[in-house]
């Protein structure tokens, strides 16, 4: 197995200027990733689980800590890297699942699946006919497939969703409670899909609201609860806001 | 001074397309912009934005090359744009806009010639890059206003006959009617309806898409740019405050300013 992600010493927390101090999200994270490897990130209600994986995703800046992320094109800390590599690894090479989809308009449901085909060099063509196999997969009925999904119940949504955030197999593929109020069958469609893509070498980190959806998969679990409750909050005096990354 | 992308950990070696470093401008005594940098890669949309007064528009300007600042440089990794631009004189600045550089203003009566005919104000950026064939002008400037999604029955209509939403797109067709390799847009669906917007900010995202076009975006819309931009770059008082892809300032703004902005979204 070849090393995909090797997290040292990873904080992070939010400064809140207008009330003057900093709330702590997760401190001091540290762990390694294999390819095809599956890690569950445990905690309770604010331990910091989908805040980790924002970090991991660059949504969230790390306050301090390293990101050693594995690419295909050689290591790269993800916690300094400069946006057009972040932007370019999340086109390619990281893939981010949430039960939210981000739905542009005028877009169809097909169409919006499609696009990570496309804009990894697929023909227009080819990529639609994909898009709509895995439209179908996910129990999205046919008729919705030329629709714009922000019109769509919220199921309908997190199908298409799931379609486009799976479509292109990726080398970390991170899971913000992916299988949250979905339908059995669509449940089933998505562990068979992850299971797929852990075959071919996808690594995996996932927060799940019922692990048990996704035991078959799990190789290891990180707990984030802190073994004592940690100080909430800090003056700004201790600020640790990032400075380093500008322009 | 600020640092740019380029002064981060690199693992892509691709040039930016747009580079701008320490830009300064002072309008009289009073500063407009203050060490502005900013580096734009090939296919990237920057999105800035801020309050009235920020310097966005200023930037922009420069960057259109309207404006010569007082200080600070500018390059475009382009054959045809040697050395510091700010530095060329009139005539070439105006053709090397006509040729790589398309702006959409919020006011279509900066851009356009109202009274003239819809494809006659495309065919005019066509004839300032040296084209005279009346063929092929018309041609070109059919082939843009299609791309914009002009409706081409009112092709020969003048823009003052037209819609707001209308005259943007006469704006768009020609502003890519040469392809630039840079697309400059002001507050471009500002003053429109919502569902006018959302056809402008649709034709620009497909735009975006199929040609790969380098846009810089101005908007107060926090809306539009997080629909357009790749990474958005927080201006307060002619500085930079804060820059970084779109989702992560609009979920984890660092700044004083952006926390401020942001939050105040409805």
């Amino acid at each position: 197995m070849s090393l995909i992600l090797d997290v040292r010493a990873l904080s992070k927390g939010f400064t809140m200027h207008h009330l003057g101090t900093r709330v702590d999200a997760f401190h001091d994270v540290s762990f390694v990733l294999q390819a095809g490897e599956f890690l569950l990130l445990k905690g309770r209600n604010g331990a910091g689980k989908s805040t980790l994986l924002r970090t991991l995703y660059r949504s969230y800046l790390a306050a301090s800590g390293q990101i050693l992320f594995h690419s295909s094109h050689g290591e790269i800390d993800l916690v300094r890297a400069a946006d057009v590599d972040v932007t370019f690894l999340r086109r390619t090479e990281i893939g981010f699942v949430t039960q939210f989809l981000v739905a542009r308009p005028r877009v169809s449901a097909e169409a919006l699946v499609a696009e990570p085909l496309q804009r990894a060099g697929r023909a227009p063509a080819e990529a639609l006919d994909e898009a709509r196999h895995w439209l179908q997969a996910f129990g999205v009925k046919r008729d919705l497939w030329p629709a714009y999904p922000t019109t769509f119940s919220g199921g309908e949504q997190q199908k298409v969703n799931l379609a486009r955030a799976l479509i292109l197999p990726q080398r970390l593929l991170l899971l913000d409670e992916p299988t949250a109020s979905l339908d059995a069958s669509a449940r089933a469609a998505l562990i068979d899909r992850l299971a797929d893509l852990k075959s071919q070498g996808t690594a995996m980190i996932g927060v799940f609201h019922h692990p048990g959806d996704v035991a078959a998969l799990i190789d290891r679990e990180i707990d984030l609860t802190p073994d004592q409750i940690p100080e909430q909050t800090q003056n700004m005096a201790e600020d640790m806001e990032r400075t380093d990354v500008v322009v | 001074m600020s640092q740019t992308q380029l002064d981060a950990p690199r693992l892509v070696r691709t040039q930016p397309l747009l580079t701008a470093r320490n830009v300064s401008k002072s309008y009289g005594s009073v500063p407009a912009l203050r060490n502005v940098s900013a580096s734009v890669f090939p296919g990237e949309v920057l999105g800035i934005v801020g309050e009235s007064g920020s310097g966005k528009s200023t930037f922009l300007r420069c960057l259109n090359l309207e404006e010569t600042p007082d200080a600070g440089s500018y390059t475009l990794d382009l054959p045809d744009a040697d050395g510091n631009l700010f530095d060329l004189d009139r005539y070439a600045r105006r053709m090397l806009c006509a040729r790589q550089i398309g702006i959409v203003y919020q006011n279509p009566h900066l851009g356009l010639l109202m009274k003239h005919s819809s494809s006659g104000n495309v065919a005019e950026r066509l004839l300032v890059a040296g084209e005279r064939r009346f063929a092929v002008l018309r041609d070109k400037a059919r082939a843009a206003l299609e791309a914009s999604e002009f409706p081409l029955e009112r092709m020969d209509a003048p823009p003052i006959e037209l819609s707001g939403g209308m005259q943007q797109r006469v704006q768009l067709a020609k502003a890519i009617a040469l392809e630039p390799a840079l697309l400059l847009l002001d507050e471009p669906t500002t003053g429109l309806d919502v569902s006018v917007q959302a056809l402008v900010l649709d034709t620009l995202k497909r735009l975006q898409q199929e040609r790969r076009i380098t846009m810089v975006i101005v908007s107060h819309d926090l809306g539009v740019i997080r629909t357009l931009a790749d990474r958005v770059m927080v201006m307060r008082r002619g500085e930079v405050v804060e820059a970084g892809l779109a989702d992560q300032v609009f979920q984890d703004p660092q700044h004083a300013y952006s926390q401020q902005l942001v939050h105040a979204k409805l």
